[in-house]
């Protein structure tokens, strides 16, 4: 006991080093932990968090109770969903499309230019988005359904185009990231094995399928773990930014996330949206530790813990 | 080598031609829009190439002692401070982490990987930087919340010194009666800048872009920096949309689509300028993050 207090002593300019970072974790990621509890009280402005009187399960029977529970449990997992399996298969296809690109410069010019997306904020892309949309002088409407003879489509409105618009812009701003993480993955592939498959007279198509794809499969199967891990949670700037707020494509756009804020500082039903912040955070929790699970059975080394 | 090789390489080419161009091209059509006079942009609508060349909305943004270089102030002062004190935070945090001899170092891995795993979302949050740090409307709210330190990355910097500083280097610099203080930074920093070079670009993208804070926590325009700006002025247009009738006296304030379109593509441009330079670090954040968290 003795000796590792002293041991402990000994390395105090390493603790004190540690000391920063600790405090700011500790303020900013659990002090307000105990503040889930709100989920369960009557929110009274005056008297903060705290000293509201609890009401046991009011806020979630509320929150179960009524239609948009479901809307943006739908929309979260449904959305989370579609954007693990098209941006995985995406972001596959073009690594692999990289890594047979003769032309240096070409493949330089790809690299850099896919990755533009994914630099830019929310806010950027919902702007980007606008200028395509608008109803007015929008590029879709003015250049391409007009000299088609067609109707402008009053696209803030049309709650059926969003699911499409939502997941191409996630897709758009996503897929530099995602492949290029993938792209260094085969290029670290061994290449004597296609050497070998080559002489066996395997083709192009066969060496993707027998030896890139096996390759990355335990790295496929453990981002498709975390990612689902992580369906209870949106990106809010998508869903928040790129409709712009719109009232009427809600049914469509509301997620998890987008409720919780509204709940807080538009609607001012905070009780209901700190029972779903809850749920999702519980959800998410037990999500991440089954994933995580799952993980450590396929490939111990790449678990989280 | 196949017999098909060039045709191969020509639909290769082809499909990731067209992926760049749908990559490059929305930022064409607003960089456009900048530079276009605000009629033949209600006449026309938004083009890739400017039908009418008018400089009118830089003029106004620059001269105009407004918003934008205010925003402009801002957003640098907060990306510099901010990736500074998180590089420092971030740095003091991973290298104790990484030292195997550290008794009671995996109590402090776990205190730090917890924060991933679970957290109590935005409204107890909100409600204590509100409530007891009165955080709102001051720089302090662009700066703090959630952004000071990332778990990600001081594990990403932590795997880092423990794969590639040896240790022995650590032990004999111990011998010679060097400080913990004089190890870390004469001898572990000049071999860990590819990883601080890379945690500081993922840190300063994240608040040069962020406007979540200011959208949380600012309603005084004088604090907005350029991405929270750009947020603002956007909901104001939204407002004006829900309730049409009443909107006239707004619509004074929201400035014309060029104009905004201007300040959207001088909030892009320091990272189009910059990324040249940084994209090899960028590239490396990738690929760390990939192979193991």
């Amino acid at each position: 006991m003795k000796s590792k207090m002293r041991k402990i002593r000994r390395y105090w300019p390493l603790y004190l080093m540690m000391l920063p970072a600790c405090i700011y974790i500790f303020i900013n990621n659990y002090v307000p932990l105990p503040g889930v509890s709100l989920a369960f009280r009557q929110y009274n402005f005056q008297k903060g968090i705290y000293g509201s009187p609890f009401i046991g399960l009011k806020n979630f029977k509320f929150l179960f109770a009524s239609k948009d529970a479901w809307i943006i449990m739908r929309n979260t997992i449904g959305y989370n969903l579609i954007f693990i399996v098209l941006g995985t298969v995406c972001a596959i296809a073009v690594a692999i499309l990289l890594c047979e690109i003769r032309s240096k410069i070409s493949k330089k010019i790809y690299q850099t230019c896919i990755l533009i997306p994914y630099l830019v904020s929310m806010v950027i892309i919902s702007y980007l988005v606008f200028a395509f949309l608008s109803e007015g002088n929008g590029y879709i409407n003015t250049q391409i359904l007009a000299k088609l003879g067609m109707n402008k489509i009053s696209w803030y409105n049309e709650p059926k185009y969003w699911p499409v618009i939502l997941v191409i812009v996630n897709l758009w701003k996503n897929i530099g990231y995602n492949s290029i993480m993938y792209y260094a993955m085969i290029i670290a592939i061994d290449k004597t094995y296609y050497e070998a498959a080559r002489v066996d007279g395997a083709g192009r198509w066969q060496q993707i399928l027998h030896i890139t794809l096996p390759a990355i499969k335990p790295t496929i199967v453990i981002l498709t773990l975390m990612s689902v891990g992580r369906i209870m949670y949106s990106d809010f700037g998508l869903f928040y930014q790129i409709p712009m707020n719109s009232g009427t494509l809600l049914d469509v756009t509301n997620t998890i996330d987008t409720y919780v804020y509204r709940g807080l500082m538009q609607t001012n039903n905070i009780g209901m949206s700190a029972a779903a912040g809850v749920y999702q955070s519980v959800v998410g929790f037990i999500l991440v530790i089954t994933a995580n699970l799952i993980v450590k059975k396929v490939d111990p080394e790449s678990a989280l813990f | 080598m196949y017999k098909n090789e060039k045709i191969f390489q020509f639909f290769a080419n082809l499909i990731l031609a067209l992926l760049t161009i749908c990559c490059v091209a929305p930022f064409l059509l607003m960089i456009s829009a900048s530079f276009s006079s605000e009629s033949a942009l209600s006449v026309y609508g938004y083009t890739f190439w400017p039908k009418e060349f008018d400089l009118s909305a830089y003029k106004y943004l620059f001269s105009s002692t407004g918003a934008l270089l205010k925003a402009y102030s801002v957003s640098i002062g907060v990306t510099v401070v901010g990736t500074v004190l998180n590089l420092i935070m971030t740095i003091l945090m991973s290298y104790p982490l990484s030292r195997k001899d550290l008794p009671g170092r995996n109590i402090f891995a776990f205190y730090l990987f917890f924060t991933m795993l679970f957290n109590g979302g935005l409204i107890p949050s909100y409600i204590m930087w509100t409530r007891n740090f009165h955080i709102q409307n001051t720089i302090w709210a662009l700066l703090i919340p959630n952004l000071l330190l990332n778990a990600y990355n001081v594990i990403m910097m932590r795997t880092y010194f423990t794969s590639s500083i040896p240790m022995e280097i650590i032990e004999a610099a111990k011998i010679d009666g060097a400080r913990e203080g004089t190890i870390l930074v004469k001898c572990v920093l000049p071999m860990a800048k590819p990883i601080i070079a890379t945690v500081a670009l993922l840190v300063g993208l994240g608040y040069w872009n962020d406007w979540m804070n200011g959208l949380y926590y600012l309603s005084d325009d004088s604090l907005y920096s350029i991405q929270v700006l750009l947020t603002k002025i956007m909901r104001n247009i939204d407002m004006i949309k829900q309730t049409s009738a009443s909107g006239v006296s707004v619509m004074a304030q929201i400035p014309s689509t060029s104009v905004r379109m201007a300040i959207a593509f001088l909030g892009v441009l320091p990272i189009l300028i910059a990324y040249p330079f940084f994209q090899k670090f960028l590239v490396k954040g990738i690929t760390v993050g990939a192979v193991k968290g």
